[in-house]
């Protein structure tokens, strides 16, 4: 139940090759965990997510799935390797209509597709009802709604999110981030990151704290958020350089 | 008027089928493809020969259909056409504008398209002679439909219209029916989402190419036998047709259909007020009105 | 003695067009080498200044309009002046919008421009062309071999004194100016700079030094056709700018000479070896050849062949 699905080690990881925005950063996803990136503004959280889906290029280190090297691969490959992805803002297609939107991605699944539509519709009813209106006419809930439920239309092990909370209500971003503690309970792994720092701290099972491109603390959640430490590494104060 | 206005939506039709592909690569890969219409007559020529081809092979092929100068070897040209002219496009891409585009430039990706335009264009005169010719050489009789006003119809040209209408109708439903016709649409809208959502970008644009070749090619083939056949018809419709992609807008393709068939109109009608000397001049006239007016065309998104 | 004096006279007049071709190829150059944008329609610049030179400077002729017996500088810079008038008018409707849509509008105008000049003959002479025009200074010179070698000085003097301006200009604040925006538009636009009316400015300037181009070319013949503005012009005078290489004025001159080497050589080898019946196809091959020339360059040297010694990023991904 605690095998490690997904390592990070020493990655260095940049839009442009000489000018990297992460720098030597190290993590571990826990099977079944919830597993939380906070930090400043500009730390790279978004971009250790998307140097992990592909998109942003790696210099150096090593991302490894179970026993496998998936450092750099092909984004459209993600589904296989059975990862899904859910950006921070445009995450859904909005010129699709919601059915659409996930018969798009369960192109990439081997599964019937009306049977894993009619289960998808059971669990999220409201996409169900609205299924043949177009993604952009949803509000910004049920969008992020649609993109979670994309996520996991192809029973993915490991979801990675940014910031899933974003531009939501608080009404909302408990529903989302109730959705995503539920989401584990199939042992699905979640690496997640959020701005809402306390909410996050009280969400997830394990928490890093990036700053400046680099690892700066970690620790369960539960301890990181009665931290002061925590909050002065947010102002600007302390800064611990992990080893 | 009626009669300037009936070629005006045949035209534009040969126009909407050109537009399409143009418009999808403008949109996918921010490339105003200069060759692309060269592909109209790369797929006249390939059908030229096939349809030579299959009437030696068989002369019983040679005979016309009905009223049409149709033949059934052109029928059966037509397709490898369409095959052949889509896969040209794919490769053309394959080797030269992809290579371009990785190494920065996007606008690189214009001007090349200007040589390769000129070595399609120069190459068919070459091997097939710069004269015109005509898919075949029975003199078809127009159908007169009204005395009064003159209104005369030749069959081809209802048949054209009739084919084209029915290649739109099913492409139309690739893109709404089938999850194929999804992943153009969300490579389209958003083509990083669309990656990390399982679509392999390199597949979906190289079938963009073969798809927009197709139609070309069909576009090629139907102006051969309403028009004529010679090395400069992708010449004289390189404006036209990228005048159709800006009224319509840039990544629409049903900007790109209903962009050609106003651009088809327009430019007959235009003729009834300008002498037929300045009709090279009204795509380019259209397209300053339409960058006047709404810069964005008809549905298009503006994305910058 | 004969034939030193023909070998002369042929260079003479190889040069005078290769030097009049150089000045469009800075123009080009200011406009995409150093601006990033694509004109499409270089031949109607060009032309623009051309014609433009000849009405005003010509002769009265029975036919057409025209014919105002300008002073022949005031001729020459008038045409050069109406070319960029033109580029004010198709650079304002189209710079702030998406590149590509300039390389279209540009290709565009140079297809009407050459439609106009085919059919308004009252004001163009239209499929005949315009004549009756009198060569600077032909009356006081009257041998033409001293004439044609003073006319060439003229226009290599005109050469470098472009030259110079361009170099000037790319070293002084607006150069900087130019790269700034090339490299980080929206830094700049912070810095108060407006990068439309820049590149504005540059596309009128190398219009009107296209413009230049045309009136001398006009005046040297004495004689403007629409033949002399085809869409060939175009993709010409781009070969000579990707050949010599972009962004490089000592470039852009080589780069006219080569390719207009290449072009005469090519053409007087096809007209001599091919047979009778293949003469037609002279153009032709040479077409494909520079299509060759363009996507080879495009494809193996796309910095040309006289590397630019500053390299400045000419990565101009905007997202």
């Amino acid at each position: 139940m605690s095998d490690t699905v997904l390592k990070i080690e020493n990655l260095v990881a940049g839009y442009v090759k000489g000018m990297p925005i992460l720098n030597d950063v190290n993590l571990t996803l826990k099977k079944g965990t919830i597993v939380v990136i906070i930090g400043p503004n500009g730390a790279g959280k978004s971009t250790l997510i998307k140097a992990i889906a592909g998109i942003v290029p790696i210099t150096s280190g090593s991302v490894t799935l179970g026993s496998k090297n998936i450092t750099g691969l092909a984004p459209h490959t993600m589904t296989k390797e059975k990862i899904s992805y859910v950006p921070q803002s445009d995450n859904i297609f909005r010129m699709l209509s919601i059915r659409e939107n996930l018969e798009l991605v369960l192109r990439a699944s081997t599964e019937d597709t009306t049977s894993r539509l009619d289960e998808l519709f059971e669990q999220f009813p409201i996409l169900a009802e609205k299924q043949k209106q177009k993604g952009g006419s949803l509000s910004g809930g049920q969008r992020q709604l649609l993109a979670v439920a994309m996520a996991l239309s192809t029973r993915p092990e490991i979801i990675l999110m940014d910031e899933p909370s974003a531009g939501l209500s608080p009404k909302a971003t408990q529903e989302v981030l109730e959705l995503v503690r539920n989401i584990t309970k199939t042992g699905v792994s979640v690496l997640l990151v959020e701005q809402n720092v306390k909410q996050a701290l009280r969400l997830a099972d394990h928490c890093y704290i990036l700053a400046e491109g680099r690892n700066q603390l970690d620790g369960p959640a539960a301890e990181l958020l009665n931290d002061p430490v925590v909050g002065e590494i947010y102002l600007g104060g302390k800064r611990i350089v992990a080893s | 008027m009626i009669q300037g206005l009936l070629d005006g939506i045949l035209f534009g039709s040969i126009l909407s089928l050109g537009a399409i592909g143009l418009t999808m690569i403008m949109h996918t890969l921010r490339f105003a493809n200069f060759s692309h219409a060269e592909l109209l007559s790369l797929g006249a020529y390939v059908a030229l020969v096939f349809d030579k081809v299959f009437s030696v092979v068989s002369p019983t092929l040679d005979n016309t259909i009905g009223s049409l100068s149709l033949t059934l070897s052109l029928v059966l040209a037509f397709p490898l056409a369409l095959i052949i002219t889509g896969l040209s496009a794919m490769l053309i891409d394959k080797f030269i504008f992809k290579r371009i585009r990785e190494k920065g430039e996007e606008l690189s990706m214009v001007f090349a398209s200007f040589g390769v335009a000129l070595i399609i264009r120069n190459l068919i005169g070459l091997i097939f002679g710069l004269k015109t010719q005509l898919f075949s050489d029975d003199i078809v009789m127009a159908v007169i439909i009204s005395l009064d006003p003159l209104i005369m119809v030749k069959p081809d040209q209802i048949m054209v219209l009739g084919v084209t209408l029915v290649i739109m109708l099913i492409l139309h439903l690739i893109l709404t029916r089938t999850t194929f016709g999804f992943a153009l649409r969300a490579v389209a809208e958003n083509p990083s989402l669309a990656e990390v959502s399982g679509i392999k970008l390199s597949n979906i644009v190289a079938l963009t190419w073969l798809i927009g070749g197709s139609l070309a090619a069909a576009a090629g083939i139907f102006y051969g036998l309403t028009n004529h056949v010679n090395p400069i018809v992708g010449k004289d419709l390189v404006l036209p047709i990228f005048a159709a992609t800006i009224v319509g807008g840039i990544g629409s393709i049903y900007g790109a259909v209903l962009g050609g068939f106003i651009v088809g109109i327009a430019g007959n009608m235009a003729l009834l007020i300008l002498p037929s000397g300045y009709s090279p001049a009204v795509p380019f006239l259209i397209i300053m009105c339409v960058l006047l007016i709404r810069p964005n065309g008809l549905f298009g998104e503006g994305r910058e | 003695m004969e034939t030193l004096i023909g070998i002369i006279s042929y260079s003479v007049f190889f040069a005078t067009i290769a030097s009049i071709l150089a000045i469009a190829v800075l123009g080009l150059n200011l406009q995409w080498g150093n601006t990033g944008l694509f004109n499409g329609g270089v031949a109607a610049f060009f032309g623009a200044g051309a014609y433009a030179t000849i009405l005003l400077g010509g002769t009265p002729q029975p036919d057409h309009w025209g014919g105002l017996e300008l002073f022949y500088p005031f001729a020459l810079i008038g045409g050069a002046l109406f070319s960029g008038l033109l580029a004010t008018v198709v650079g304002l409707l189209t710079l702030k919008l998406r590149h590509d849509y300039l390389a279209i509008t540009t290709f565009g105008v140079a297809v009407a421009f050459e439609s106009f000049v085919r059919n308004t003959n009252s004001l163009t002479g239209g499929a005949l062309g315009l004549r009756g025009f009198e060569r600077p200074l032909e009356g006081l010179i009257n041998d033409p071999f001293i004439y044609n070698i003073s006319f060439f000085i003229f226009v290599i003097f005109l050469l470098i004194l472009i030259f110079k301006f361009l170099e000037k200009l790319i070293s002084s604040p607006f150069g900087r100016l130019l790269r700034a925006i090339r490299q980080d538009e929206t830094a700049a636009e912070s810095l108060g700079k407006n990068p439309a009316k820049v590149r504005l400015t540059s596309f009128v300037v190398g219009s009107v030094i296209m413009g230049l181009a045309g009136g001398l070319y006009a005046s040297f013949y004495a004689y403007i056709s629409p033949q002399d503005v085809v869409p060939t012009l175009t993709f010409q005078i781009w070969a000579m700018l990707i050949v010599g290489g972009a962004g490089n004025n000592r470039g852009a001159i080589a780069g006219a000479f080569i390719i207009w080497a290449a072009w005469t050589f090519s053409g007087w080898i096809l007209t001599s070896v091919a047979p009778v019946e293949a003469q037609l196809y002279t153009g032709t091959i040479q077409y494909i050849l520079i299509g060759i020339i363009i996507v080879g360059m495009l494809l193996w040297k796309p910095q040309g062949l006289l590397q630019e010694k500053l390299l400045v990023s000419q990565s101009s991904k905007d997202q």
